[in-house]
């Protein structure tokens, strides 16, 4: 007789949540069958996209984790990253063209960026967050979006107002892999093979490593941590420097790809990012990493695939995805949901 | 203190207020039609709507304690109700109540006064339907959610181009007619697109008539149930505080103000454009709120002001004046998004409780350095 009580009822919410799923997955069927070359190509750019938001919402999701703040300044950090990575890249070593010796130059410019955005990472939590660590919620909330005006300011300085454009080194949209009569481009297939490493290198540092050990102990509990000998203060400080890092490198990889930077591209991607750590549930490192490539493959479908609502719809379905997430399943696609702590 | 005296001695309070209100009246004959001077009458207008506008997100932030990041959402409808209501947009149609219009011009034109209280009514649904789905959730998702409506609304209305007209916008909106009120002297039967003084007027009377609601809403059983929440939502809500229906009101109440400014802001400018409805207009208001001091209505209205005409006139002014002694030439209005930044870490940093602490703020402060002199930490952890 009791035994039935625990099983699981289906309860309207994750009724409408499956249905709504089926539909976008015979959707994407449909679009499929309508132009399977147009679709894959489609397919791969997503992926890279997706990877590079992948970065952008790890930095999101291991502070959220640790001292549970929405870091609103990340996207532009990562916006920042691109301009000063490109500046570094096209204007202090002078390369602008695609070649084996400037991809090499590229990788060195990819630490530069990292390098800049962790520093300034540690930089903003040590003079804007850590005073407010005990304030109330609000403050450091809006502290962040105060950070994040300024950075963007930063940026309108060093990249101007409008779209500027940056010579690529990678190979050009001309240079594809050819499968059939399905096209890729080179250049997604490089971001890719630059975000595994990272990600793979990610996942070690937080798992293996002393310091992760630490990261993982603080996120969990940190006057605990605190009593049992952990630096908090350090932790947290390494914490936004690893997230600025990731935030450099996809930077720079999104410079190169699209070929330009621009000053408000940290507002529209971060909030896409945090859409995707949302998506993995918060704090979810695995989750982010889902997360971000799922929605690059919604984006670029949406974008370029048949039968979809086309760019200028992007950010309503982006943001419909946030809000339907946030509301519905707060955890995450995998998360449970949690109980507010007391 | 100043401020102690303020609170104990009732008449010199009332003094102060009267002061305020001296200086509201007769703040347009000091400000200049030129557009480039330190107050230009145009500024003066645009510095009492955005006082209203920080009213009303006053109460959503200031007294309920929830981060709205989306308020341009409210703006965005009120507005467009102007643009919809009072134009030519509807051209197969041609319906006329009480308009300045003439007969003859196709559209739907309806009376300004009538316009505003839709545009106060549709505002509020709008808080109503994003609020319903949305408060229950923590304070930081809320920010980000509201942040997400303010971001889909403009590109739902930029991409709908058969009801908004997309990036054209929709224009010229009418001019306001003043009915029954011109037999006061002074006042035209309808207020010329460049009559600024006299809209200065009509937008200061909404803006008491929201100080008026605002302080009785605060003192009354509602403010009390926002205080609570705002303070400790978990102990509120066990104290028997309705969580989604007390939330929902100050969403409510606070859009209204939005609604109302956004349809008189139409009328000021003419013409209804979404891409003047963006991200930073949150930012600049919420800016305006946490400057002022939240939680008080005074303190709104004077951040209301204050960033308005810095974001308006002070920048160019300060940066001309700037420039004209220092050899080097800045431009300070490229740095208007560095301001605001920086004035809302600032005070986040050294001034949380604003310019004009609400009552509360400055006790529990009071309490804070009570207890931080007898050596122990502050009350509020």
């Amino acid at each position: 007789m009791t035994s039935s009580r625990t099983a699981t009822r289906l309860k309207p919410e994750s009724i409408i949540g499956l249905v709504v799923l089926a539909a976008a997955a015979a959707w994407i069927v449909y679009s499929f069958v309508s132009g399977p070359a147009q679709f894959t190509q489609v397919l791969v750019i997503g992926l890279a996209n997706g990877a590079m938001y992948a970065l952008i919402a790890l930095g999101y999701t291991m502070v959220y984790g640790i001292i549970e703040l929405i870091n609103f300044a990340h996207g532009d950090l990562f916006m920042l990253g691109s301009v000063v990575g490109s500046i570094f890249l096209e204007e202090w070593l002078g390369k602008k063209t695609s070649s084996v010796a400037n991809w090499l130059w590229l990788a060195v410019a990819m630490v530069f960026s990292m390098a800049f955005c962790s520093a300034l990472n540690m930089f903003i939590e040590r003079i804007a967050y850590r005073r407010l660590r005990n304030a109330p919620k609000l403050a450091p909330l809006i502290t962040a979006v105060g950070v994040s005006f300024i950075l963007q300011n930063v940026g309108i300085k060093l990249n101007g107002s409008a779209p500027n454009s940056r010579p690529s080194v990678l190979p050009t949209s001309k240079e594809t892999i050819n499968i059939g009569s399905i096209e890729i481009r080179i250049a997604y297939l490089v971001v890719v093979a630059v975000t595994v490493p990272l990600l793979l290198l990610m996942t070690w540092i937080v798992q293996k490593t002393r310091t992760g050990k630490a990261m993982r102990a603080t996120a969990q509990d940190r006057d605990a941590s605190l009593l049992m000998g952990i630096n908090v203060d350090r932790i947290i400080s390494y914490t936004f420097a690893l997230g600025g890092a990731l935030a450099g490198a996809a930077g720079m990889l999104h410079a190169q790809v699209n070929g330009q930077t621009r000053y408000d591209a940290g507002f529209r991607l971060g909030l896409i990012a945090f859409t995707a750590a949302v998506l993995g549930g918060v704090g979810n490192l695995p989750g982010a990493v889902i997360g971000g490539v799922l929605l690059g493959v919604i984006q670029a479908l949406n974008e370029g695939a048949p039968h979809f609502f086309g760019q200028e719809w992007t950010q309503t379905v982006m943001f419909t995805i946030l809000i339907v997430m946030v509301t519905l399943r707060p955890g995450g696609i995998f998360g449970k949901h949690q109980q507010e702590k007391v | 203190m100043l401020r102690d005296l303020l609170d104990r001695n009732k008449p010199l309070r009332f003094g102060f207020i009267g002061l305020a209100a001296l200086v509201a009246l007769f703040l347009p004959s000091l400000a200049s039609e030129k557009t480039d001077g330190i107050l230009p009458l145009f500024t003066v207008v645009l510095c009492a709507v955005y006082a209203l506008f920080a009213l009303g997100l006053n109460i959503v932030v200031g007294f309920a304690g929830l981060l709205d990041l989306g308020y341009v959402a409210f703006f965005l409808f009120g507005a467009y109700t102007s643009a919809w209501f009072m134009s030519d947009f509807w051209f197969s149609k041609n319906i006329h109540f009480l308009d300045t219009a003439r007969l003859e011009i196709p559209g739907v034109h309806l009376s300004f006064w009538l316009v505003i209280i839709i545009a106060g009514v549709l505002a509020a649904l709008a808080g109503l339907v994003i609020g319903a789905p949305t408060l229950r959730l923590k304070s930081d998702y809320l920010a980000l959610v509201t942040l997400g409506f303010g971001e889909i609304l403009p590109e739902v209305f930029r991409n709908l181009e058969r009801f908004t007209n997309g990036t054209k916008g929709i224009g010229p909106v009418d001019r306001i007619g003043m009915g029954f009120l011109d037999v006061v002297p002074g006042v035209d039967k309808t207020v010329s697109s460049s009559n600024f003084t006299m809209k200065y007027y009509i937008i200061l009377v909404f803006c008491a008539l929201f100080v008026y609601v605002s302080t009785k809403l605060r003192d009354g059983r509602l403010g009390r149930a926002w205080l609570a929440i705002r303070e400790d939502e978990l102990a509120a809500s066990l104290m028997g505080v309705p969580l989604m229906k007390t939330k929902l009101w100050s969403y409510g109440v606070g859009a209204v103000a939005g609604g109302v400014g956004g349809a008189f802001y139409a009328t000021i400018v003419g013409t209804v454009n979404v891409d003047n409805f963006q991200f930073s207009f949150s930012i600049i208001i919420l800016c305006a709120v946490i400057l002022g001091g939240m939680g008080n209505v005074w303190g709104a209205i004077l951040g209301g002001v204050l960033i308005t005409w810095f974001n308006y006139t002070g920048l160019t002014y300060l940066g001309e004046k700037f420039n004209s002694i220092s050899p080097k030439d800045i431009n300070l209005k490229n740095y208007e998004f560095a301001f605001f930044g920086v004035v809302l870490v600032l005070m986040m940093l050294f001034r949380p409780e604003g310019l004009i602490p609400a009552a509360r703020s400055r006790q529990v402060k009071k309490v804070d350095k009570a207890l931080e002199s007898l050596g122990t930490t502050g009350s509020t952890s």
